[in-house]
C-alpha cells in the first residue's frame, strides 16, 4: 500500500512539478470551458437578410417591414438586380435573399396565389433552414393578417421543455462538456505517464522494483482520477455558479458514476501506452480515439440521428453513455435505476479494457 | 557557404525525417487511416438533419376527434409516436432518454377545440436536456397540428389555399443535406491534426532527446533546419489532402465543383500556417507532452469549435466572432466549402488566401526567430 502511495505521489509530483506543465494542467479547461459554451451553439441569429424587390406595391413593402423586425435577422441588406442576388449568396454577405416577383403586390391584390422565392446558401444549410422555418412563420403571419374574417390567433399547444425550460445551449454542453474534459485529461495522463517513462528507461527501472504490474496500474490509474475528477468538479462549479444551472441531482451519485466511466477510461489509455513504445504513438493514439469519441458521443449530433450500425459500435465509447449520466444527474435529477442502462455498459468496458491492460503489461514485461 | 552543400545537407535532414515517417506506425496512422475514419464518421455519424423522433402520447380523450388528432401525430414522416397509458409512465420514459417529448390529448380535448375561445388545448412536453432536439419536435408537432387542422376545414368544405407559398432553393446543395458541407469542413481538421499535432510532437522530440543539440553543433542553419522539418510533413499533409477529397469525391459522392489549382494553392498556403504553428510550439515547450497539449488547445481546439464548420461563427458572441478571424481554420474552411460546392469564386477565396499566407509568415517567421534565441 505504501509502494502504491509513493507511486502515485511520484505521479502528481510529476505533472506539478515545473511551470509549464502547471499551466497545461489549468490553462486549457478554463479555454475550453469558454470557447464550447459560449460558441459551441446551433442557434441561429445575428444573420443578414437581403431582400430583391422587383415589386414595390404594399403588400411586398408590409412584409418586408415584418421581416426586418425579426430577432433572427439583425441586418437587412435591400438588392437591385440579379446580379446583386448572385454575389449576396456566393460571397456569403446573406444567409438568404427573399425575391419578390413583378407582380406580387397585385396578384395580392385580386387574390390569386402567388410564391415568394427564397434563395439560401446551401453551403450552410442547416442554418438556412432554421431561418427559413422564421421566415415562414412570418409569412403565415401576416396572411392570417391581410385574410377576411381572420380572427386574433390563439396560442393551440402549451409547450413545456422540461429540465431547460428557455432550451439554454449551455445546459447540454456543460454536462457533455463534463464529460470531455475528463475523457482528455485521464486518456492522457495514464496513457502518455508511462510511454513517457518508456521512453526515457525509467520504466524498466519501475519493473526492477517490488512494485508489481498491477501496483503500477494502480498507480498511475489513482493520479489520472483525481486529475480528472478536480477538472470536472472546475466545469460543474462553473455550470452553476457562472451559468446560473441548477443542480439537480445527487453529488454522491455522480461522482460515483464518474469514478466508474475514469476507470473505463483508464482501460483505454493503460491499453494505449502497453502498446505504444514512444510518447508520439501514445499521443497520436489517445488522439484517434478521442476524436471518434468526442464525435460519436452525441455532444455535436444526436446519437439517434446515427445509422443503427454506427450505434451498435458506439456502444463500446464511455462518452456516450457517461453524458447521459451527467445529464440524467444534473439536469433531470435522475436515480440510480434510470441511470442503470448507461451505467453497466461503463462497467462492461472498464472490466474489459483493464483485464486486456493488465493482461498486456504482464506479457510484455514477464 | 556554398549553396550546393547546403541542397546536400537539406536533402540528407529531409531523408531522415522521411524514413522516421515512415518507420513509425503512428504517423501513417495520423495521416492515412484516421483521416478516411473521420470523413466516414462526419458521413454518417454526425447527422444534423431531421430524422424521426420518438415521442409519447397520452390520450385523455378517445373522441372521434382526438383520434384525428393523433391519427395525423401517428402520420408524420418525422416523428415516431408511441402510445402511453399516462403521464407518469411516459415521465419516466422522457427522464430515461426513451422518448424526446410527449403529446398530452387532455379529457376536454373535444370540447375546447369547439369553443370560439379556446385555450390551448393541447399539452406537449419536451426533453430540454437536447435544445436541438427539442426544437425539432416542437416544430414537427405544430406541423402536424397545422395539418390537421387544415383537414379538419377541408372536411367542411371552408378550406382555401394559402395565397402566398414560400419557394426555397438552397442553391449548390438543392436537397440541403449537411453532409455536403460538413465533409470539406471537416478535411480542415485533418490537416490541422497533421500540421499542427504531429509537427509539434516531431520537433519538441529533437529537444527532448538532446538531438536538437547535435543539430545545431552541426553546420546546419536555421533555414536548413526549418525546411528539412516543413518538406516531408507538408508531403505528408498533402498527399492526406488527396486521399481524404479522393475518399469525399468517389466514396461518399460529395460534388466538388472548384479548380484544383486553388485546391492545391489554398491547401498548400494552409499547411504553412499549421506547420508554422507546430514548429513554433515545438520550439517554444521543447516538451513532446506540453507541445502535443498546447498544439490540441491551439490547433484543434479552435478548428472543431470556432472555424464555422459545425457552428455558426455568426451566432456567437461579439468576442469570439473577433477572435474566429484570427484562425486559418476559419479560412481554409470557407475555401473548402466553396471549392467543393459553390466552384472556384476568387472573390471569396482570394481574401481568404490572403489571411493564411499572412498567418504561414507569422508563425513561421516567429518559429525561426525563437529558434535563433535559443542559439544565442
Amino acid at each position: 500500500m505504501n509502494r502504491i502511495a509513493a507511486l502515485i505521489r511520484k505521479e502528481l509530483q510529476a505533472l506539478w512539478r515545473d511551470r509549464q506543465g502547471r499551466i497545461l494542467l489549468i490553462v486549457p479547461v478554463v479555454m475550453q470551458l469558454v470557447v464550447f459554451s459560449f460558441a459551441a451553439t446551433l442557434e441561429v441569429k445575428n444573420n443578414t437578410l437581403a431582400v430583391l424587390n422587383l415589386d414595390g406595391g404594399r403588400s411586398s413593402v408590409e412584409l418586408i417591414q415584418r421581416l426586418a423586425v425579426a430577432k433572427a435577422f439583425t441586418r437587412v441588406l435591400f438588392l437591385h438586380n440579379e446580379a446583386d442576388l448572385r454575389s449576396a449568396i456566393e460571397q456569403q454577405t446573406a444567409l438568404l435573399v427573399v425575391r419578390f416577383g413583378s407582380d406580387f403586390s397585385r396578384q395580392i391584390a385580386v387574390r390569386t396565389p402567388v410564391s415568394i422565392q427564397v434563395i439560401l446558401d446551401g453551403r450552410r444549410s442547416n442554418s438556412g433552414q432554421v431561418a427559413l422555418g422564421y421566415v415562414r412563420q412570418i409569412v403565415s403571419d401576416w396572411q392570417k393578417g391581410t385574410s377576411p374574417g381572420a380572427s386574433a390567433a390563439v396560442e393551440p399547444i402549451v409547450v413545456r421543455h422540461w429540465f431547460n425550460p428557455n432550451l439554454d445551449y449551455v445546459r447540454h454542453i456543460i454536462p457533455s462538456l463534463v464529460a470531455i474534459i475528463t475523457a482528455i485529461s485521464t486518456l492522457i495522463v495514464t496513457s502518455l505517464s508511462v510511454a513517457r517513462e518508456r521512453e526515457q528507461g525509467t520504466f524498466d527501472q519501475l519493473l526492477v522494483s517490488p512494485l508489481t504490474p498491477e501496483m503500477i496500474m494502480i498507480g498511475k490509474t489513482v493520479p489520472a482520477m483525481i486529475v480528472a475528477c478536480l477538472q470536472g468538479t472546475v466545469i460543474m462549479t462553473a455550470g452553476v455558479l457562472v451559468f446560473g444551472i441548477p443542480f439537480a441531482g445527487s453529488l454522491v451519485l455522480l461522482y460515483g458514476c464518474m469514478l466508474l466511466y475514469i476507470l473505463a477510461l483508464a482501460g483505454f489509455g493503460l491499453l494505449i501506452s502497453s502498446i505504444a513504445t514512444t510518447q508520439q504513438q501514445a499521443f497520436l493514439g489517445v488522439f484517434s480515439f478521442i476524436m471518434p469519441g468526442v464525435l460519436l458521443s452525441g455532444f455535436p449530433a444526436p446519437v439517434e440521428n446515427m445509422p443503427l450500425w454506427l450505434q451498435y459500435l458506439d456502444w463500446f465509447n464511455p462518452l456516450r453513455h457517461f453524458i447521459v449520466v451527467v445529464k440524467g444527474v444534473f439536469l433531470k435529477s435522475s436515480g440510480l435505476d434510470l441511470l442503470s442502462s448507461s451505467l453497466w455498459p461503463l462497467l462492461v468496458i472498464a472490466l474489459i479494457t483493464l483485464t486486456a491492460a493488465g493482461w498486456l503489461f504482464r506479457r510484455k514485461h514477464a | 557557404m556554398n549553396s550546393r552543400g547546403r541542397l546536400r545537407r537539406v536533402r540528407a535532414l529531409t531523408h531522415k525525417e522521411m524514413l522516421q515517417i515512415l518507420r513509425d506506425p503512428s504517423s501513417q496512422l495520423i495521416a492515412f487511416v484516421l483521416p478516411v475514419i473521420l470523413l466516414f464518421i462526419f458521413g454518417f455519424g454526425i447527422n444534423l438533419d431531421t430524422s424521426r423522433v420518438r415521442v409519447g402520447l397520452v390520450m385523455e380523450d378517445t373522441s372521434p376527434e382526438a383520434r384525428l388528432f393523433a391519427a395525423s401525430l401517428f402520420g408524420s414522416p418525422y416523428l415516431e409516436v408511441r402510445a402511453s397509458l399516462n403521464k407518469t409512465e411516459v415521465s419516466q420514459e422522457l427522464a430515461a432518454g426513451r422518448v424526446r417529448g410527449f403529446v398530452v390529448i387532455p379529457v376536454d380535448f373535444s370540447q375546447q377545440i369547439k369553443s370560439p375561445q379556446a385555450v390551448s388545448p393541447l399539452l406537449l412536453v419536451t426533453d430540454g436536456a437536447e435544445p436541438n432536439t427539442a426544437n425539432f419536435v416542437e416544430s414537427y408537432v405544430r406541423n402536424a397540428w397545422e395539418h390537421w387542422q387544415h383537414q379538419r376545414l377541408v372536411s367542411r368544405g371552408a378550406a382555401s389555399e394559402p395565397l402566398v407559398r414560400l419557394e426555397p432553393r438552397f442553391w449548390y446543395n438543392p436537397s440541403a443535406d449537411s453532409r455536403n458541407y460538413l465533409i470539406p469542413g471537416s478535411i480542415t481538421i485533418i490537416m490541422t491534426v497533421i500540421g499542427a499535432l504531429l509537427t509539434s510532437l516531431v520537433v519538441a522530440r529533437e529537444w527532448e532527446r538532446g538531438t536538437m543539440e547535435a543539430l545545431l553543433a552541426s553546420p546546419v542553419t536555421r533555414a536548413e533546419f526549418l525546411l528539412s522539418k516543413l518538406i516531408p510533413y507538408y508531403v505528408l499533409g498533402m498527399l492526406s489532402l488527396l486521399i481524404c477529397i479522393l475518399t469525399a469525391v468517389f466514396l461518399l459522392g460529395i460534388p466538388f465543383r472548384g479548380s484544383v489549382m486553388a485546391l492545391f494553392l489554398a491547401g498548400t498556403l494552409f499547411m504553412g500556417s499549421s506547420l508554422g504553428l507546430g514548429l513554433l510550439l515545438s520550439t517554444v515547450t521543447r516538451n513532446q507532452f506540453n507541445a502535443a497539449m498546447a498544439a490540441l488547445n491551439a490547433g484543434f481546439l479552435p478548428a472543431l469549435i470556432l472555424s464555422g464548420f459545425i457552428y455558426e461563427i455568426r451566432s456567437m458572441p461579439v468576442v469570439i466572432r473577433a477572435i474566429t478571424q484570427l484562425i486559418p481554420a476559419r479560412y481554409f474552411v470557407t475555401v473548402m466549402q466553396t471549392l467543393f460546392q459553390a466552384g472556384t469564386v476568387w472573390s471569396v477565396l482570394l481574401p481568404a488566401m490572403l489571411f493564411m499566407t499572412f498567418a504561414a509568415v507569422f508563425f513561421l517567421g516567429l518559429t525561426a526567430l525563437k529558434t535563433r534565441r535559443r542559439l544565442a
